[in-house]
């Protein structure tokens, strides 16, 4: 197993150059001049302020040359310089990836339980009003658009129920806590300061649970079969044989072994998710990567696309990685090497 | 069968036990009135080909069909009717009371789960009071029970981990776990090696002897059940077709489907009847219960009378047999033959 771990750790840095160069080569042949978003037009019009921004820049090089330099600097650790926020898009992606991993880390939370609970019960009662429910649950998520059901609950339970707080992370009123790991709940909870992790949490609710329903859909369906699959088992019949409760047959003989096949799913929404919950930051503010992916796209911020793009791509990486680790421990039948 | 005496109560008394599976196409008749007893102690030898009901009928002992199983009749556990008892109670007797091992032993153990964690569960279930150490305790004498060496290490490794052999006495192990009365073995050897079946009808019937518990052997292998059961009860199509004490039973077969796997089963010691003889044909499907003797289609015997009219189970000599032609001396059946 460690030298399987060995082999995958050093094949990432591969597969990142990879992703890396095909970012680079697609940003360079996308039409349109990054000068434009770090120009004014009045400056576009002073031929010397352009050669000047454009050798600030690394502009005035060949592709050839750029893509080394890049290359070079990635090795280090450095992304670049955004050619709009101005700063090195490392540090905008380490601000902004908190955020955005607390939201997938709830919503996935949310998604899982509920996607989990929602297709054992579904498997459970075959063809019942609980498969029904479950079904028409998984297909209102799957398919209503998020930013639509996003906005629909906004409007209804932060502006007309004033249930829950409204977009962005916390309340302008309140003083964010001192940053620890990042997580607005985390760090108020830790910093002892209840109120700020009350409107933290508040804030996280609306968020999480329609982006987790987005991806529970998929989540319910997979245990349900899976669950309906290992129901038919004979181990199954054993664990009744033995006076095991209906509850201890489903959730401790049987979901063990069906939640195998969906780890894999799991695994691959959360890496989705990462740079992927782009309507979802967008609608409720969010701060985190898929809203900065929105606004490096429209702005051709090509450092930051690209360093969005390696971020992603490591996200997927280290996905998969996880969930490879993860089979062995729900399946001692699977050996890596 | 006669009454069993009032001092011996039966362990298991079987009566008129029916159970139809209702589907989409319609309703299908598995067990169709079967009768059985079982003193404590003893050893009984259900006998039939796949499909006869045999399987059907001892999982309906324990409450183990699915819900679309109709089952009727009386199960009598020590005289409590087990069809009547709430589930609750059920759930105390099976692997309790009353256990079972089952055909397949790689498939009737949890992969993701350690033999040993299988095993303490089985405790556990019915006795939540023991501790971790206590359960580990227990878990290993009962491995050594069925001689599965170093047991302190086998306890951690998982069902795929362990030889098929290993495992059924694993099973073995689980099902006695809790001091059973009635102990239910479903084909407990077709699944292993022919050099392992041995082994583990001599762990069975040791135990099985020693503890002093009641054995049902079910199995379509006559030669399985005839070293150890004292009754041997034949089934097919859902119905027992012969029941007699196993002398009785393998020295004068009384109905012809009992003969035809009686000549089916080699015997090495060549006291045979001549060459290993196949019943033809096969038997009928769930769909296909016929009005008449089911066995008519591949009888030799078969007469209009068979295809007419069902024989009923009729005490005969020791036993008991459902055959038009059973009572008949020899040569009548055999004129019936031609």
């Amino acid at each position: 197993m460690a030298r399987y771990l060995l082999r995958r750790l050093l094949a990432m840095p591969l597969l990142l150059l990879g992703v890396a160069t095909a970012a680079f080569l697609l940003g360079n042949v996308v039409k349109g001049d990054p000068l434009a978003s770090i120009l004014n037009e009045r400056q576009m019009n002073n031929p010397e302020v352009v050669a000047a921004a454009k050798a600030r820049w690394g502009l005035d090089r060949s592709m050839p040359e750029r893509y080394a330099i890049y290359l070079g600097n990635l090795a280090q650790g450095d992304f670049g310089t955004s050619f709009r926020t101005k700063r090195p898009v490392m540090r905008d992606l380490l601000d902004r990836l908190p955020a955005t991993l607390e939201l997938v880390f709830s919503a996935m939370l949310f998604g899982s339980v509920t996607g989990i609970a929602l297709g054992v019960a579904a498997a459970h009662w075959q063809n019942g009003p609980a498969d029904h429910g479950a079904r028409l649950l998984a297909l209102i998520g799957s398919s209503v658009p998020v930013f639509w059901s996003s906005l629909i609950a906004l409007y209804v339970f932060s502006v007309q129920l004033g249930w829950l707080p409204g977009a962005g992370r916390l309340d302008a009123a309140i003083r964010p806590p001192e940053s620890v790991t990042g997580f607005l709940t985390v760090d108020a909870a830790l910093a002892g300061d209840w109120h700020a992790f009350g409107n933290a949490l508040g804030h996280l609710v609306l968020p999480s649970v329609m982006l987790g329903w987005a991806v529970l859909g998929i989540i319910s369906r997979m245990i349900r079969a899976s669950m309906l699959d290992v129901m038919q088992q004979d181990y199954i019949m054993t664990a009744r044989a033995k006076g095991a409760g209906t509850l201890r047959v489903l959730l401790r003989h049987a979901l063990r072994n069906a939640l195998v096949p969906a780890l894999t799913i799991i695994g691959f929404t959360f890496a989705y998710l990462i740079t992927g919950a782009i309507l979802t930051e967008t609608v409720f503010s969010w701060p985190g990567i898929g809203s900065y992916a929105v606004d490096a796209a429209r702005a051709l911020d090509h450092p930051a696309i690209i360093g969005v793009t390696v971020l992603g791509a490591l996200a997927f990486l280290t996905a998969n990685l996880l969930t490879d680790i993860a089979y062995v421990f729900a399946n001692p039948r699977i050996r890596l090497g | 069968m006669p009454a069993a005496p009032a001092t011996d109560p039966p362990l298991l008394e079987i009566r008129d036990l029916r159970v139809h599976f209702r589907t989409p196409a319609g309703v299908f008749e598995a067990v169709g009135g079967i009768d059985l007893d079982l003193t404590p102690g003893e050893v009984l030898g259900l006998v039939g080909e796949s499909g006869s009901g045999k399987s059907v009928a001892m999982k309906a002992v324990l409450g183990l069909l699915p819900p679309q199983a109709r089952v009727t009749g009386q199960i009598r556990f020590r005289g409590r009717d087990l069809l009547t008892l709430p589930e609750r109670e059920m759930r105390r007797l099976r692997g309790g009371r009353i256990a079972m091992v089952f055909q397949d032993p790689l498939t009737a153990f949890n992969p993701v789960v350690t033999i040993g964690d299988q095993i303490g569960e089985m405790l556990w279930l019915h006795d939540r009071a023991l501790s971790r150490r206590q359960l580990r305790a227990r878990t290993e004498e009962l491995l050594a029970l069925v001689s599965i060496p170093e047991p302190g290490r086998r306890i951690g490794a998982y069902p795929h981990e362990f030889s098929g052999g290993m495992r059924q006495r694993a099973m073995i192990a689980m099902a006695l776990a809790n001091d059973p009365e009635l102990l239910i073995a479903d084909e407990p050897t077709t699944a292993l090696d022919v050099t392992v079946q041995a082994q583990i009808l001599d762990v069975l019937r040791g135990l099985q002897a020693r503890l002093g518990i009641g054995l049902v052997l079910v199995t379509h292998d006559l030669g399985v059940v005839a070293g150890m059961a004292r009754e041997i009860a034949v089934m097919y199509a859902g119905r027992i077709v012969e029941a007699a004490p196993v002398d009785d039973l393998f020295a004068a077969p009384r109905h012809p489907y009992t003969r035809g796997l009686i000549g089916a089963v080699p015997r090495p010691d060549g006291g045979g009847r001549g060459p290993l003889v196949a019943i033809e044909g096969s038997p009928p499907g769930l769909t296909e219960r016929l009005s008449g003797c089911a066995f008519a289609p591949r009888c030799p015997l078969a007469a209009a009378r068979c295809t007419a009219e069902r024989p009923a189970l009729r005490a005969l000599g020791s036993g008991r047999a459902a055959c038009h032609f059973a009572g008949a001396p020899a040569p009548a059946a055999a004129e019936a033959a031609r």
